[in-house]
């Protein structure tokens, strides 16, 4: 094999190389940004200016954050598993690499272009959820170890609706493509599967908030109760990376929102690739505006609102789903 | 639970969530109310309310002169003793005319205070002064900037201070 055909975006290593390095990037960038959107529209929520004096409007306080949490010393508390404890936020931030792999960018941007990408992100999405486990365990804390278990019972309960309204979609689609599905809707939105479904976009959207820990959701985390939950004790880098992780599993989840529901790179005038990205954006800000409204929810209500409502709407939805499909198909 | 009451449970649920996204939806596009301070400073309108140290209140015919009788009624009323009223003591008959002595309020024959010092650094804001005075001669002040590095600077003239801001009104009014 000589260096040119090694270079070439055909040589799978390569494509995969390039890849993570342009997912690292984006990934990275887009948490600054999104910490400066969080905090803006915080702010203005509660009349407030939000961050406005390191930079133009306060643009460079997120970089100036990321420098303070870079320079922080790593602490891992007394009596904690010490190799849990620091392959838990390695672990939170691993699959968020996979799951980006598939995302259907524009019509001829892949990463890696896979006819299951769909799957693949949602069975690496679960993982997720394994290293806040690992964090509660491991930090040898009351409020860690509380956090990790109402984050497994959360994560399982969100899980199954989650699953039903994709596969609804799917099963209209034909496909767990995400390139397919998204090719399959037109430009406009009454061609979208938002729109012609918008059960399943409503199930699927009250999922991923619930499935990223985002308020009213966060109850791993909540602050008020659990001081932080499952990251109680991580300090410097190790909360940053779960910090950055949220924010990139809030990236994947509109991602697949807007390829599933919102005809992906599809609308008229741009080019693909910018579509998609104010499609996600949209959504991004969508689930930021959510949580400077909604106090967080009681567990009871938590549980309660996944299995009988989001569950059994969910199974209706697919049945619907796919008798539509089977006698239009 | 019938199913027409889950319905509109769901329904009601659904409507209050859509009013809370309007309710925050209404205030992201509103301009905030943060003052940015020291780049800014609050409008005197909102700080009618706001209790600042106590001042004196002049007389309505001249605003220099303080209303207080020197009766020495806050002092008594002030739990954190940081009122000081001073008045010049009465030569005792017989006693010779030398430089005058200042004793505590209220002092005999003396119906005007000669200095009348708060020490705001004590002060609790509690207001039983200004309640306790018979000629409503005390009130808060609206000054929310009081900044220093050095204690003495919150031992306020509040005499010096009466007759700086009737100056500055009649200054003003001109």
């Amino acid at each position: 094999m000589n260096l040119e055909q090694l270079l070439s975006l055909d040589y799978p290593l390569t494509r995969l190389v390039i890849g993570l390095l342009c997912i690292f990037a984006f990934v990275g960038l887009n948490g600054l940004v999104l910490v400066w959107v969080e905090r803006k529209v915080a702010g203005h929520c509660q009349l407030r200016p939000g961050p406005l004096h390191v930079g133009p409007h306060g643009l460079l306080q997120p970089l100036v954050d990321a420098v303070k949490l870079i320079g922080k010393q790593l602490v891992a508390p007394f009596g904690s598993d010490k190799a849990l404890f620091w392959l838990a936020p390695l672990l939170a931030f691993a699959p968020v690499t996979v799951c980006m792999l598939p995302l259907p960018w524009g019509p001829d941007m892949a990463m890696i272009p896979m006819n299951t990408g769909l799957v693949l992100i949602l069975a690496f999405s679960g993982l997720g959820v394994l290293s806040l486990i690992l964090a509660g365990w491991g930090s040898n804390n009351k409020w860690g170890l509380l956090g990790a278990a109402r984050s497994v019972a959360q994560s399982v309960a969100y899980e199954v609706p989650l699953l039903l309204s994709v596969m609804a979609v799917a099963i209209t689609a034909g496909s767990l493509d995400l390139f397919q599905i998204s090719a399959q809707q037109g430009g406009w939105p009454w061609q979208w599967y938002g729109v012609k479904n918008p059960l399943a976009f409503f199930i699927f959207l009250v999922c991923a908030v619930a499935e990223t820990n985002r308020a009213p959701f966060d109850l791993p985390e909540a602050e008020s109760e659990l001081t932080a939950g499952f990251h109680t004790e991580y300090s410097g880098m190790g909360f940053g990376l779960f910090f950055l992780a949220e924010y990139a599993n809030m990236i994947i989840v509109s991602g697949v929102a807007a390829a599933l529901f919102l005809g992906g790179w599809q609308g008229p005038f741009l080019p693909g690739v910018w579509w998609f990205l104010v499609k996600i954006y949209c959504i991004l800000f969508f689930i930021i505006w959510l949580r400077w409204t909604y106090p967080r929810v009681r567990f009871d209500q938590l549980l309660n609102l996944s299995w009988k409502w989001l569950t059994p709407l969910a199974l209706l939805d697919l049945a619907l789903a796919v008798i539509v499909a089977g006698f239009g198909g | 639970m019938s199913v027409s009451q889950l319905i509109e449970e769901a329904y009601t649920g659904l409507k209050s969530l859509v009013i809370g996204l309007g309710v925050t939806g209404k205030a992201l596009t509103q301009p905030g109310v943060t003052v940015l301070y020291p780049m800014e400073e609050v409008e005197r309108d909102n700080l009618v309310t706001y209790r600042g140290h106590v001042e004196l209140i002049g007389k309505d015919e001249d605003p220099a002169v303080p209303r207080c009788v020197a009766c020495g009624a806050c002092v008594k009323a002030c739990p954190s003793n940081c009122i000081t009223i001073l008045c010049p003591v009465a030569a005792k008959e017989g006693e010779e005319a030398g430089p005058v002595k200042m004793g505590p309020a209220p002092q005999k024959g003396s119906k005007t205070p000669g200095e009348f010092i708060v020490d705001f650094s004590l002060c609790s804001l509690c207001g039983q002064c200004a309640k306790t005075c018979p000629v409503d001669s005390l009130q808060f002040s609206d000054n929310p900037y009081m900044v220093s590095f050095d204690r003495k600077d919150f031992r306020i003239d509040l005499l010096a201070r009466l007759r700086r801001m009737a100056r500055d009104e009649a200054v003003a009014g001109e």
